[in-house]
Order: structure tokens, then sequence, then C-alpha cells
């Protein structure tokens, strides 16, 4: 008894002064021998579900420098740890639920003020648009942030390859709405499909990507299969997913999330440490992975990029 | 019963380790489930004995409401030190600020730290000396942890993002056991009594 107490007091030690909380867990799992022995049931849970998601294909893509620095979070992290409500509302059920979904064939309806609407076969898009890799933080309106690897294109290639007119004044995203495939709409949590939008000068600044991978693999269904929005200085629900609709309006549209509850989530959702939600504080967000939190930057630390865009916006009103 | 209602923790302890994606959520919010679970579990003492007159089960429910507050002290001690302290790299001199800036913005924490203090009394007197100590006042006093109850649930209600379906299913729960209470309280004899001479006069 009294060596498992001192072993307890050790980690807690070791994770004041060491940075790297993620290796030393699972040292400290190996050594207990107690803790390590009652951990295997949950261990072979988690490996079977593994075993179990289907096998993402290689892509092919150019490497870019954008995030280098950055040091991505776990693969598993990333692909178990959801906010997908078409697929159910815990963090855990997009994983197995998503899988449901048909991805295959897909394509994005165009419409609105462009010279080129219509229905555009993802592989026809893909074609015209190269994949490259960016590392991005994403942080969520929950308070917790990941670092993902991105594989994309630019979404201002696209928009260009569309022809927008002058009276495009933002673009509105669709989810699929389709109760079968997501059975999440059958239930009202939500107003489906779900619903997000930029205004057109956010949706054509370079740092904005269509993705269809992750850690050089195609994206897995819970992440938002086969092509979503990735948008790194605003809160994660504006990144939608599996998106099969996208209309070239004069109106700013209404994000479903902004319709759920407005005084909570606002049409911009840039990340803004200084803007509290109203039942927690934003300026800080935990690590997904550690049991620590770091500091939440301007703009998710990309103020020098996107800060221009909003020169002149009261940040605090519209949030 | 001991080692059964200490089930819970020992598997929080485990999966807490277990390379979890958001562990100091995940403790958090397992303590907090299991704070409300005992709470309901404790007050579902009476309406069995109510409902199935099985009196031996009122041995058990000191147990039962020391193991809530249990819960709710850990519950609390990892919001306090685990996730505003040591997640925040904050100093215990700064920590009690934080705490208070939190109970008095948010209330959703407001209204769980009211909970967390008054069970505090309850669990000190919840000894057989003070129960003779206290007499009639100690059943009086341990009224309260009905609005313990009510507290706990509407902490849960003003945290969750969008879907309320399980504070709605421990609302229900609670409202279902104050309901038996009630139903035990009514006279039911006297009431139908009165609807029925009512009815009869009625009918003349």
């Amino acid at each position: 008894m009294l060596i498992k107490k001192e072993k307890l007091s050790d980690i807690k030690e070791n994770e004041i002064t060491d940075e790297s909380v993620y290796k030393q867990r699972r040292e400290f799992i190996k050594k207990t021998g107690i803790l390590a022995a009652i951990s295997v049931v949950p261990a072979l849970m988690v490996s079977s579900c593994a075993d179990a998601a289907p096998e993402q294909a290689t892509l092919t893509f150019k490497k870019t420098s954008h995030g280098k620095d950055l040091k991505p979070t776990a693969i598993k992290h990333v692909t178990t740890y959801n906010n997908f409500y078409e697929f159910g509302t815990s963090k855990s059920s997009p994983a197995i639920a998503a899988q449901s979904l048909k991805i295959e064939p897909w394509s994005i309806t165009v419409e609105g003020d462009v010279k080129n609407p219509g229905k555009y076969n993802l592989e026809d898009i893909l074609k015209k648009n190269p994949l490259e890799e960016r590392i991005y933080r994403f942080r969520c309106v929950e308070a917790w942030s990941m670092v993902i690897p991105w594989v994309g294109f630019p979404l201002a290639d696209f928009i260009k390859q569309l022809e927008p007119g002058s009276k495009a004044k933002y673009i509105e995203f669709q989810t699929l709405h389709d109760p079968e495939q997501m059975p999440g709409q059958k239930s009202s949590v939500l107003q489906w499909p779900y619903t997000e939008g930029l205004r057109i000068d956010e949706a054509m600044h370079p740092l904005v990507m269509m993705a269809t991978g992750v850690f050089g693999k195609s994206i897995p269904k819970q992440n938002g299969a086969p092509i979503r929005l990735v948008v790194p200085w605003k809160y994660g629900f504006k990144n939608i997913k599996s998106i099969v609709k996208m209309r070239f309006v004069e109106q700013q549209p209404k994000s479903s999330w902004e319709l759920a509850a407005p005084l909570e989530y606002g049409f911009y959702a840039n990340v803004n440490p200084k803007v509290d939600h109203p039942r927690w504080t934003q300026s800080r967000e935990r690590i997904i992975g550690s049991f620590r939190r770091r500091k939440t930057d301007m703009f998710n630390g990309y103020a020098d990029e996107v800060a221009s865009l909003y020169t002149g916006v009261d940040l605090k009103k519209f949030f | 019963m001991f080692f059964i209602c200490l089930i819970p923790f020992f598997y929080m302890v485990t999966q807490f380790f277990a390379d979890q994606a958001n562990p100091v959520e995940y403790v958090t919010r397992a303590t907090g489930d299991w704070s409300l679970r005992f709470l309901l579990i404790t007050l579902a003492v009476t309406p069995i004995r109510i409902i199935y007159g099985f009196g031996k089960i009122l041995r058990v429910r000191r147990m039962l409401g020391l193991f809530a507050f249990f819960y709710v002290l850990t519950h609390f001690m990892i919001y306090a030190f685990l996730d505003l302290a040591y997640s925040n790299d904050v100093g215990f001199s700064e920590l009690a600020s934080y705490v208070y800036n939190d109970i008095v913005k948010r209330p959703y924490i407001t209204v769980g730290f009211i909970a967390f203090l008054l069970l505090i009394p309850l669990a000190v007197t919840s000894t057989n000396g003070m129960m003779k100590r206290l007499g009639k006042k100690w059943r009086s006093l341990h009224k309260s942890v009905y609005l313990v109850a009510i507290l706990g649930v509407l902490h849960y209600f003003w945290l969750v993002k969008k879907d309320l379906t399980e504070p709605v299913i421990y609302a229900s729960i609670l409202a279902g056991l104050f309901a038996v209470r009630l139903a035990k309280k009514v006279d039911w004899k006297k009431l139908k009594d009165a609807i029925f001479t009512k009815q009869s006069s009625n009918e003349i």
C-alpha cells in the first residue's frame, strides 16, 4: 500500500514540473501495476473501436509551412472527441454513429448570385483544386482546443471558379439533411439542415480551407466527410461539416447555433478571449489530451492575418 | 454496500488516467453525475419505504447521504483545485478570487455552490450524537436536502449547451420522488369524502 501511495504523489510532482503530460501519463499507467490492471478493460474497448473504424485512404497533397511549429493533437482524440449533433449530442457518439453516412457519390449544389451555379461532383471540384496540408489550431466555443493537420484546398480558389456577382455579399453553407443517414436529425435539438455563413471577404481569405482530409488521409466521417469548412480564427461550430450546398446571397444568413441561442452564439463567432460566453470564460482553453489549459489568443492566434477584416467592427456587439 | 458506493469513484480514477481527450472535464462531469445520482438515491429511501414497506432500508440512508456529500465534495475540489488552480496555473492566493468571480458571475456555479454549502451542516450533524442533541430540530434541518436536490438539478439545467435530455431525466425522477411523499401526506379518505359529498350536493 505504501509503495502505491508514493507513486501517486510522484506523478503529481512530475505533472507540475514537466510539460509532456501525455507521455508521463502513459508511463505512470505502466509503472503502477494496479491501475494498469484496472485500465485494461477500457483500453481494450478503445482498441477494438479503433479496429472497427474503416481505413482511411491516403491522399496526395503538397506540404506547406502553415503551423509547422505546432504539435498536432493525438489522432485518436481528433477522431473520437467530436461535436457533430447530426450523430448525437455526446462527444463519443459521432465516431460510431457517423459510419452510417454515405459519402459516395457526393456533390455540392451552388446557388445564388454566381455566374456558374449548378451541382458540382466532388471529384470534379477536386480535379480543379489540388490538395495541400496545413496545420491549424482548432478552438471550440466550449473552451477546449486541438491542433489539426488538415488536408484541403483554399476556399477562395473554388469561389473564383464560380465567379460570384456583386450581390453575393455572404455565402450560406448547408450540411446534408437526411435523418435516415443522420439519426441525430430526428431530434429537434438544432434546426436542420445545419446552416452556417461567412461574409464573402471572410470566405475569400487565404486561410480558409475546404478540407477533405486529416493527418494525411481522407477525412473520417465523424470529422465531416467528405468535405468540410475550416476557418481557423473562428469557433469550431462555424467549421460546417459534410457540406452539400453553398448559396451566394445578399442578406446575412442565420446560422443554426445563432437560431438556437442568439444570446450565446453570434454570426461572427470569432475566437475572442475578451468576449466571454454568457456561461463560461473564453479567456482560457483546455488542451485536448492534457490536464492543462492555455491562454486563448485573439482570433485564435491568427490576428496578424485576419484582424484587418474587422477594422471598425465592435467585436463585443458582433460576437 | 460501502464498497459498491465507491465503485464509481475508482472507475473515475482509472478513466482519468486512461488517456482521455479531456480528462479534467471528464472527472468534473462524472463526479457531478454521481453527486446527483446519490442525492436522488438517498431521497428514494423514504418513497421505497412508503410503497414497499421495506423498513430495513432506512439503515443505509445515512451512508447514502454521506456518499452524496462525498461526491459533491470531490466535485467541488476537482473544480477548484484541478480545473481552476492546476489547469490554469493559478496559485493559492489567486484561487479564492477565481472561485469568487465564478460564483458571482455564473448562475449555475452560484446555485451549485449554495447546494454544496447547504450539504455541509447535514453531513456534520449526521452522527448519532448530533441527532440526539438536536432532537426535533434535526428533522427540520435535514429537510433542507430537498432544496439541495432542487438546486443540484437546476445547476445541471443551467450548464448544458443545448441537449436537455439528462437534466430532464433527473428533474422527473426528483418530481416523482416528491410526488410519492405528497401522496403519502394527503388523507385520501378525507379527499374522497369531500369530492363525494360535493358531487352529491351537485346532484341535488
